[in-house]
């Protein structure tokens, strides 16, 4: 029995929770007799502590603790690493030596019975310290790049160096060339919702109420930091106010929740400051890139060269896929990537939405459409000339690629035929109008996944993952596969997620929530049903637990991607620069969508996200002492309503048999990458101007 | 023109630009005018032991009378949260600056987080958890289920109260009209077009 529900467009099953006030975030699972801790960062970028004057902060009014290096316990620390750790390096250990190694890291944390008294403690404590001389700048002369240890070994997932063909010489050689740096800001997640964490013990039972995207490996890490067997550590998160990759790591917050609530022997309630995540939870690295296309005059591209290099923090190797879609984009026989890391006294950096592929893919498109004017040929033409037939960087056949239809169906959406080709030729009154293209790209990955499903005897069912959902919707798609695999309607289907003692999931990121968990629930529904295909009318419930990963040959056989084409329209003023995004459309080829309305709001807040990366997002260090100067909410200029026209996302049909048995590639990443040059190239259009470093300022544009 | 330097850092520049205070220290300045601006007098501040005296305060919660004793540095926002357990305000920023907190005060809408309990004295508070009436939903909320107008839905009970705000002032006649008077509140899921959708379609039922 089916009942169709995969593919229709219902609103969301948690969308009354939602807008009710019910839905309960980390910091709103206040417990009886808990206590608030407020952490003090440091004030210099690199350094010792030498003093902390706990006397006096002690002293004041309803302060039960003062937790610094000095008396904080000495934690375990055991290794622990899962894959969305750096490989190389070893996270920071929290308030276990004197020694500071970026601006704003943990150096004490005060613990009150009130917020008030604990903020109140916290602005007064003294800390004195030796600084040193922190290297922030990456053009300062002694940030020297390395090449990442992960990168070395020739199966490496995100290899430091790639080759095939010889690039260079055919660069040398091209009768047409593109050859430029790329810049692209650092930026923070700035999800709406803090990072918060609520830490309760019992004996040496530890529960978290915790933002987390990765509740297995929290629990996993913070036993892990505590010594503490994983069954002791209970981690539970049902709601995510956000948060694009910056909670997919446990950071050192999650570990002085605990250790706070440890000390004063009470649960102890810990939410980050705006000001606090600009420095504590990761950041989208600032990148350099060298991009440089050759081509013949009638536009096949005959090589690519890519050589990026991204900051990392002094103890850990971030990395990201900065030069991946390089090497399957195009079809060139001639290409060379090269990432490198460029350690710096920062905190390290980690996944933000579509990491590594969106500042990639910005270089990598933004140069392909200055090659189009070079060339003279419409950016769509010189994309399908140079399309591929496979692979041709692992060579082997995509298991689907749409990259073409999107830009059919976009184009025609979008009315690109009205453009007229030349810079500057587009006007609306005084303001320059532009139009700009970009494609977009993002691997279908799928992770080991397993599922609790359980039927009970009023006819409901029960679906458990350790799952998370920050927003896409999660709870409505797995229920909607769930009711769809078992025949029942989606009003007798009960998913939940969010709890470590749920059968694992894999990390909330990446774009494989739906593949992984998706795939997952769909086998633990199958095999509930097989299980009560041998009990009919036994009247009680029936649990079955199944896992699923990707089929291996599929795997082996396979090269696995999204692809997507965007579309944008600016308008610039000539006279004081200011640039308005006017609309912009976005086709994807994703595989099957299994909920229309959702996969719409994602890819258009993706699209929101990628117009934030190309027109305002920069966290400014101050490079005396790594501290960001715009780390408040007004300042970190980000999308408002206001800046947000209309936007349109379409999805085209694609059959994949071959990512997994639901047909679905994922769609988290895919609708940021591809936005930011799509509105670079349109500024190119409308003002004749190419800016190469992200965001783009009216400044930027100012002397056109 | 950018500065040839790869990563070029300009925020000593912008220190400088500011005519030699630094953008902390105008922020500083600013923040002290205000509070002197609200405060009794401004010795009755820097005399004060910071203690947690506290005072009497009497508010109207949905309808709900509560007399509680507060710290005077009580932000409503947290009453709302911390005193009263009315989890559904959202602490974005506690700067003023994302909307996830606003309530409405005596009818307006204001971000709780800046709004500090002991000078509202009576006032009249409403937030997510008092819209609903007989277990229906309030018309913007179904609105904001209808039309997608979250994800997370983090930054959802501060965009229903401030759309709720919006539409009671007249400021939700047309979509260009909603953008700006909803540019208060943040989503960083980007969920505006479903969001102005939502208030639009509120605003014809009202
Ligand atoms: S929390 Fe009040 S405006 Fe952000
Ligand atoms: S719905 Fe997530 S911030 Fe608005």
């Amino acid at each position: 029995m089916t009942t169709n529900v995969i593919g229709k467009p219902l609103p969301r099953v948690d969308g009354r929770a939602k807008v009710t006030g019910v839905a309960r975030y980390a910091a709103d699972f206040n417990q009886p007799g808990q206590a608030c801790a407020v952490i003090v960062g440091a004030t210099v970028g690199l350094g010792r502590v030498t003093g902390i004057d706990t006397g006096p902060v002690e002293k004041m009014p309803g302060v039960i603790a003062v937790i610094t290096h000095r008396n904080a316990p000495r934690l375990p620390y055991a290794p622990h690493k899962s894959y969305i750790d750096p490989a190389t390096g070893e996270r920071l250990h929290v308030l276990q030596d004197d020694h500071v190694r970026f601006y704003g890291q943990p150096v004490a944390v005060v613990v009150a019975d009130t917020i008030e008294q604990a903020e109140r403690g916290a602005a007064a404590l003294h800390i004195s310290y030796t600084p040193e001389r922190p290297i922030i700048d990456p053009a300062d002369a002694q940030a020297l790049p390395v090449v990442p240890e992960a990168g070395k070994q020739p199966d490496a997932r995100l290899p430091a160096d790639t080759a095939r063909g010889s690039a260079d010489s055919a660069l040398a050689d091209a009768p047409m060339r593109v050859d430029e740096i790329y810049e692209i800001a650092r930026e923070n997640h700035n999800p709406m919702e803090p990072h918060a964490t609520v830490a309760a013990w019992n004996g040496n039972r530890l529960t978290l109420w915790s933002k987390s995207q990765f509740v297995v490996n929290e629990q996993a890490e913070v036993a892990a930091v505590f010594g503490l067997p994983s069954e002791n550590v209970q981690v539970i998160c049902p709601f995510i106010g956000g948060a694009f990759g910056t909670t997919l790591r446990t950071w050192p917050h999650v570990t002085l929740a605990a250790m706070a609530a440890r000390q004063v022997a009470r649960p102890v309630k810990l939410v980050l400051t705006r000001k606090q995540m600009f420095f504590m939870t990761g950041h989208r690295p600032r990148t350099l890139q060298r991009m440089a296309l050759g081509a013949t005059v009638d536009g096949k591209l005959t090589c690519i060269v890519h050589e990026g290099t991204g900051e990392t923090s002094r103890y850990e190797e971030f990395m990201e896929a900065l030069t991946s879609v390089t090497t399957f984009l195009y079809s060139t026989p001639n290409v060379r990537t090269r990432y490198r890391l460029l350690p710096l006294d920062i905190g390290t950096p980690n996944h933000m939405r579509g990491p590594g592929e969106a500042s990639g893919v910005f270089a990598l498109e933004c140069a392909v459409d200055e090659l189009s004017y070079k060339l003279g040929m419409d950016p769509i033409d010189l994309r399908r000339r140079n399309e591929p037939a496979i692979d041709e960087g692992e060579n082997r056949p995509f298991s689907s690629r749409s990259l073409m239809k999107c830009y059919d169906l976009a184009a025609e959406r979008f009315g690109w035929s009205r453009r007229s080709p030349e810079p500057r030729s587009m006007r609306d009154g005084r303001l320059l109008v532009g139009m700009g293209v970009a494609s977009a790209s993002y691997p279908a990955f799928h992770a080991p996944a397993s599922a609790r499903a359980r039927l009970l005897a009023d006819g409901t069912a029960e679906v458990e993952v350790a799952a998370s959902d920050m927003g896409p919707g999660t709870y409505t798609s797995m229920t909607q596969v769930a009711a769809e695999t078992l025949g029942l309607p989606v009003e007798r289907v009960c998913f939940s997620l969010g709890r470590s003692d749920y059968p694992p999931a894999p990390s909330h990121g990446g774009s494989w929530t739906m593949a992984s968990v998706g795939s997952a629930v769909r086998a633990a529904c199958l095999a509930v049903q097989k299980e009560a295909g041998k009990h009919p009318q036994s009247g009680r419930p029936i649990e079955a637990i199944a896992s699923s990963q990707r089929d291996p040959d599929a795997a082996a056989r396979f090269s696995m991607h999204a692809f997507g084409a965007v579309f944008a329209e600016v308008a610039v003023d000539p006279d004081v620069g200011t640039i308005r995004l006017r609309r912009a459309v976005g086709a994807y080829g994703i595989g099957r969508v299994v909920n229309p309305r959702l996969a719409r709001s994602q890819c258009i807040g993706g699209m929101v996200g990628g117009m934030g990366m190309a027109l305002m997002e920069r966290t400014v260090l101050d490079s005396r002492d790594g501290r960001p100067v715009n780390a408040h909410m007004a300042d970190y200029l980000l999308p408002v309503n206001l800046d947000i026209p209309q936007l349109e996302a379409h999805f085209v049909e694609e059959l994949d048999p071959h990512v997994n048995a639901l047909g679905v590639k994922g769609l988290g990443e895919i609708a940021l990458v591809g936005m930011a040059p799509a509105i670079a190239n349109a500024i190119f259009h409308a003002t004749g101007k190419r800016v190469r470093a992200s965001p783009i300022r009216i400044e930027d544009v100012l002397t056109v | 023109m950018k500065s040839e330097k790869p990563f070029s850092d300009d925020a000593v520049q912008i220190e400088q630009n500011c005519g030699g205070l630094s953008r902390r220290a105008i922020l500083l300045t600013v923040g002290g005018v205000a509070a002197l601006a609200a405060a009794p007098t401004a010795q009755s501040i820097s005399e004060r032991p910071p203690t947690a005296s506290t005072g009497r305060v009497r508010l109207v919660v949905n309808g709900k009378p509560h007399e509680l004793d507060l710290d005077p540095r009580r932000s409503l926002l947290d009453v709302l949260r911390e005193t009263l357990d009315l989890t559904g305000t959202k602490k974005g920023c506690n700067q003023g600056a994302c909307g996830a907190c606003t309530v409405l005060l005596n009818d307006r809408r204001v971000v709780s987080c800046l709004t500090l309990a002991a000078m509202h004295d009576g006032a009249q508070i409403r937030t997510i958890e008092g819209l609903e009436a007989n277990g229906e939903l309030h018309p913007l909320q179904t609105a904001f289920v209808e039309h997608d107008g979250l994800q997370c839905g983090f930054c959802t009970p501060g965009q229903i109260m401030s759309g709720i705000g919006c539409i009671a002032e007249g400021h939700a006649g047309t979509p260009d009209e909603i953008r700006f008077w909803m540019s208060g509140n943040i989503c960083r899921c980007g969920a505006y077009p479903g969001i102005v959708a939502a208030v639009a379609d509120a605003a014809k039922r009202a």
